[in-house]
């Protein structure tokens, strides 16, 4: 197994499937649209199994990096093709292959245009994606990270709403201008190391003057992707447009990004300004937590409500991110897992019965219990976990970030605690709204429960979510050793009592003990 | 007395063939009663061979290894001329290819088309190659006053003309500056030759430099600017890309840039490379000024060649952020982004052309790409990935490029001019993202305008070039050492 570059083939693979659709291009429609499912499905299963095997085979033990491929991609400007993946990364790269055939299934009756080019579209998503968080080289970590706004640019624009134009240029232009800005701080970082290796940047320490700087050019492209208040603007109009699985995608995967990329990066990277920053951090996070769980309150539109719901919850993981404590990044990170596992199935959940009414309005609704009882059943648990009910894994994930960040900040922890209430309230009364009350429109009579295809769909969810919220420990300890990591590096810069700082003042001494014994 | 200089005449062989092949063809076409479209065809086909043919001999020379001065010290060659030369080519035989089918819808019955773009070759040739500023107005000279003519082709057209007009009038305007420039030049150091005025410059800035020198510097940098078209000396870009033919637009789009590019950093290099200094401050403003105006004026275009002169006039400025960095870096950056411009800027227009629109005339609007993606999706893709590159997303070629410019940028601490140019890249991926837009979001109309492969005839040559730039731009990821390294050697034979 250790011959064969098993991370580099889990990124490449679904690329092939995208290849093999595209020159499959010439047959004629319903063939090619039927080929076309069918290769990406099973090209996004066949991923999926390798990152499981990637996950067996994982050292949690171990905090460096794993499964890595390394070689030259541009020797003349000592750029290399690194891959490789730690306790961090994993989760999002098996969150990924999740997701992906779930999308595809997931469309797999309502897109009926365009299907080779929307099965292409996804394909190319889920290789960017894992490339994405499994990239070693900032040079190759951008390329990823940056791609994905072709697809995502597509999918809402060719398959979306009606106001799709409006919403795909909104995306792409608003996350184009946080990340053009993190180029140039990769271009100086590429100058101040000799070159673009992730390991290698990691371990050099910046001017915390020049540090203030890096770390905003990449506060600017996280930021906005994540994405945090007042930077959310794109993230609703995005969400309601986009088809079913593009918001899935979005919600899932893309606005994790932005919290990978503070762990990977601008903690033990940047650790003075992060230090600096946190503050800052905290006071956006809590606005966002409870302004947008409000402004989710107030929402009419199914998608839009989940929508503003995501913001909240990635409020969450930023204040556990810039709390830098174990409990707080793990947490963190668990609440991004959780998330995406969520907040997909919730979008999943109102494609279900977009698909059947093609509407997204709450008041188009109501009584839903009554003709779909099993929808409904689906449909609570997963509000219950958004909520952040214990036995889920919502729970785990606000319970580790409130407790990390109980240790930092008490004020933080209990307005963000306050939030969580906000978070039941506009759950629940969507929930309330939607599936119980009197089954008043005619046309929702006719309405039929679950496919067989839906309850495909929802049971890795279902099963994630229970899984990860009684049990979370496999999850955990996946992480366990890299976030200690993290935390170790940023205290080592940070803390002058111990480590580098101190052994510099150590030789120092040694030097002038040296001189007067002279 | 001549015999003296045939060695010379071996080492300028590939103009000579060109030369020779352009005369040829104008002595034939002469004596023809009537000139149709299919025979302005045979002739570019003809030139292409000869084009070909003179690439072939360039590289056997280059493979000797030598680099040589000619002609008393007036055309010299080394690495860097060798790869721009072989860019020049290339890029006028592949507009030239794409040229072929548009020629009898656009009305460029002439066969002189043919003949001119091989003058004007020529002339690029010499002004990249020059080592004198006598030598390099020859080749100026050649260059521009063909386009002049090629942007009248269509003499019955009124836009067509008057395009030519605007183009000669602002042209001779620019020979003006440049001629003033040499002359203080010449008069303050004595000779017109680059390597003689270079050394003037390092004796004279020992003891401060003559004013007259800054002030030349600053003629000469103005009239280069308005080939390029730099702002503020850009005004005519737009009038002339939208006035003339597509394929004569494609032309002046492709290889004159390159061109002008490349004199424009072997002058600042080469003889003003002590007043650094001075000339850097100009170039950061006229960068400054085209990348931003580039990227707002272009976005309320509704014509397609005028969306592409603003878009051009940006790109320029993105090339001139790699000359005002100054040091290697930079003209790595310049060599590469000339290079994928080249590529991108004649795959878009392969597109445009091989399209046809409303009338006799090819794609004006740019409402009239909607719906090509159902009627046409090989073009539809091929042309989104162009616009995809020009706005420099990954992991398309364009994205190399801009990569590389921003290095140099940082390289050279122009942290502003640096985060100017990635902004205006944001409100420029605007114009581009719209003709993707509006190909593939807007409802395909009940009667589509566009029809491919119908009327038009799609040449050979025109899907090798298509196929070629699209495999370029797609692919240049997987392994950009190629061009890279060969930027690297250009810098290295243009000492800093």
């Amino acid at each position: 197994m250790a011959s064969l570059p098993l991370l580099s083939m889990t990124i490449f693979l679904p690329l092939l499937g995208a290849f093999a659709i595209f020159f499959n291009w010439g047959q004629s429609g319903l063939v090619q649209a039927k080929n076309a499912r069918w290769v990406a499905l099973w090209t996004s299963l066949v991923t999926l199994g390798l990152t499981v095997i990637l996950w067996y085979n994982f050292n949690a033990d171990s905090s460096s990096f794993q499964f890595e491929d390394k070689f030259q991609w541009i020797p003349i400007m000592n750029v290399g093709y690194h891959v490789g993946i730690d306790g961090i990364s994993l989760p999002f790269v098996l969150l990924s292959a999740l997701l992906i055939p779930i999308c595809i299934l997931s469309s797999w009756s309502s897109i009926q245009e365009r299907v080779s080019e929307y099965m292409i579209a996804f394909l190319v998503m889920e290789t960017l994606l894992i490339g994405m968080f499994s990239a070693l080289d900032l040079i190759l970590f951008y390329l990823f990270f940056e791609g994905v706004l072709i697809p995502m640019f597509l999918i809402i624009g060719i398959w979306g709403g009606p106001d799709r134009v409006y919403a795909a240029f909104k995306f792409f232009l608003y996350t184009l201008l946080g990340s053009v800005l993190m180029l140039l701080a990769i271009l100086y970082i590429y100058f101040e190391v000799g070159g673009s290796d992730i390991p290698l940047a990691l371990t050099t320490p910046f001017d915390p003057a020049v540090q203030i700087w890096l770390w905003l050019a990449f506060f600017a492209s996280f930021a906005v992707k994540i994405p945090m208040w007042p930077f959310h603007t794109w993230l609703p109009d995005a969400h309601v447009e986009a088809p079913t699985a593009g918001s899935v995608i979005l919600a899932g995967i893309l606005l994790k990004m932005g919290g990978y990329g503070f762990i990977r990066f601008s903690l033990p990277m940047f650790p003075e300004a992060s230090a600096y920053f946190a503050p800052m951090v905290f006071t956006l996070s809590i606005i966002a937590i409870v302004y947008t769980s409000l402004v989710a309150l107030a929402q009419t539109d199914m998608k839009k409500l989940i929508a503003y719901s995501s913001i909240a919850h990635m409020g969450f993981v930023t204040l556990g991110i810039f709390s830098v404590d174990a409990q707080g990044i793990q947490g963190a990170i668990t609440q991004m897992v959780s998330h995406g596992l969520i907040s997909a199935a919730l979008f999943l959940c109102v494609g279900v019965v977009y698909d059947r009414v093609h509407s997204r309005e709450i008041a188009d609704y109501g009584g839903l219990v009554y003709i779909m009882p099993r929808y409904a059943t689906v449909f609570m648990l997963f509000i219950l976990a958004s909520v952040g009910l214990p036995g889920t894994s919502g729970f785990i994930g606000e319970f580790l970030v409130l407790l990390g960040t109980y240790q930092v900040s008490t004020w933080a922890a209990t307005l963000a605690a306050s939030g969580m209430v906000l978070g039941a309230a506009y759950a629940l009364w969507l929930y309330r709204r939607v599936v119980f009350g009197a089954l008043i429109h005619p046309n929702l009579k006719l309405l039929t429960d679950l496919s067989w295809r839906e309850k495909l769909i929802f049971s890795p969810l279902v099963a994630g979510v229970l899984i990860f919220g009684i049990y979370p420990i496999p999850l955990l300890r996946v992480m366990e050793a890299a976030v200690a990591n993290v935390i170790d590096q940023y205290n080592l810069a940070l803390d002058p009592e111990d480590g580098i700082l101190d052994r510099n003042k150590a030789l120092d001494m040694a030097r002038q003990d040296d001189k007067e014994a002279i | 007395m001549i015999e003296a200089y045939i060695p010379d005449f071996y080492r300028i062989l590939p103009e000579v063939i060109l030369i020779l092949a352009a005369l040829g063809m104008l002595i034939e076409g002469s004596f023809r009663k009537i000139t149709d479209s299919k025979l302005t065809a045979r002739f570019c086909r003809n030139a292409i061979v000869a084009i070909v043919i003179a690439v072939v001999v360039l590289c056997i020379q280059h493979k000797s290894g030598e680099n040589w001065v000619t002609f008393e010290g007036q055309i010299v060659q080394d690495d860097f001329i060798f790869l721009a030369k072989l860019l020049i080519l290339v890029g006028s035989a592949a507009v030239l290819a794409i040229s072929i089918p548009s020629l009898a819808k656009e009305q460029i019955l002439s066969f002189e088309y043919a003949v001119l773009v091989l003058f004007a070759t020529v002339g690029m040739l010499l002004m990249v190659e020059a080592n004198d500023f006598i030598s390099l107005f020859v080749g100026l000279e050649m260059q521009g006053l063909s386009l002049y003519v090629l942007a009248a082709i269509n003499r019955d057209q009124l836009s067509s003309s008057e395009a030519a007009l605007k183009y000669f009038v602002l042209g001779a305007i620019s020979t003006c500056l440049y001629l003033y420039g040499t002359s203080l030049l010449y008069g303050f150091a004595g000779s017109t030759s680059f390597d003689v005025i270079g050394a003037v410059i390092r004796v004279e800035s020992a003891v401060g430099l003559p004013l007259g020198f800054i002030i030349a510097l600053v003629f000469i940098i103005a009239s280069l600017a308005f080939k390029v078209s730099a702002v503020p000396f850009h005004m005519w870009t737009p009038d002339v890309y939208q006035g003339c033919p597509t394929a004569i637009t494609a032309f002046i789009a492709a290889a004159p840039k390159v061109a002008g590019m490349i004199v424009f950093l072997r002058i600042l290099v080469l003889p003003f490379i002590l007043m650094y200094g001075e000339w850097q401050a100009i170039i950061v403003f006229l960068s400054f000024a085209s990348m931003v105006l580039g990227a707002f004026a272009a976005l309320r275009q509704t014509d397609i060649k005028r969306l592409l002169a603003y878009s051009s006039i940006g790109q320029m400025g993105y090339v001139l952020l790699g000359v005002a960095a100054g040091n290697d870096d930079g003209i790595q950056a310049v060599f590469v982004y000339i290079t994928l411009y080249l590529v991108m800027i004649i795959g878009t227009f392969g597109c445009l052309l091989s399209l046809r629109g409303k009338g006799h005339f090819g794609v004006q609007n740019l409402q009239d790409l909607s719906g090509i993606s159902t009627l046409h999706p090989k073009i539809a893709f091929i042309l989104a990935a162009f616009m995809f590159s020009l706005a420099g997303i990954p992991p398309l070629a364009g994205f190399f490029a801009k990569l590389y410019v921003f290095k140099a940028a940082i390289s050279a601490g122009l942290f502003g001019l640096a985060i100017i140019g990635v902004l205006t890249s944001v409100v420029a991926s605007y114009y581009y993202l719209k003709i993707v837009k509006i190909m593939y979001f807007d409802e395909v109309p009940a009667a589509p305008t566009i029809t491919f492969g119908q009327s038009v005839v799609v040449s050979p040559e025109m899907i090798v070039v298509l196929n070629a730039c699209g495999i370029i731009i797609l692919f240049f990821f997987i392994y950009p050492n190629p061009l890279l390294e060969m930027a690297q050697r250009a810098a290295l034979a243009l000492p800093i």
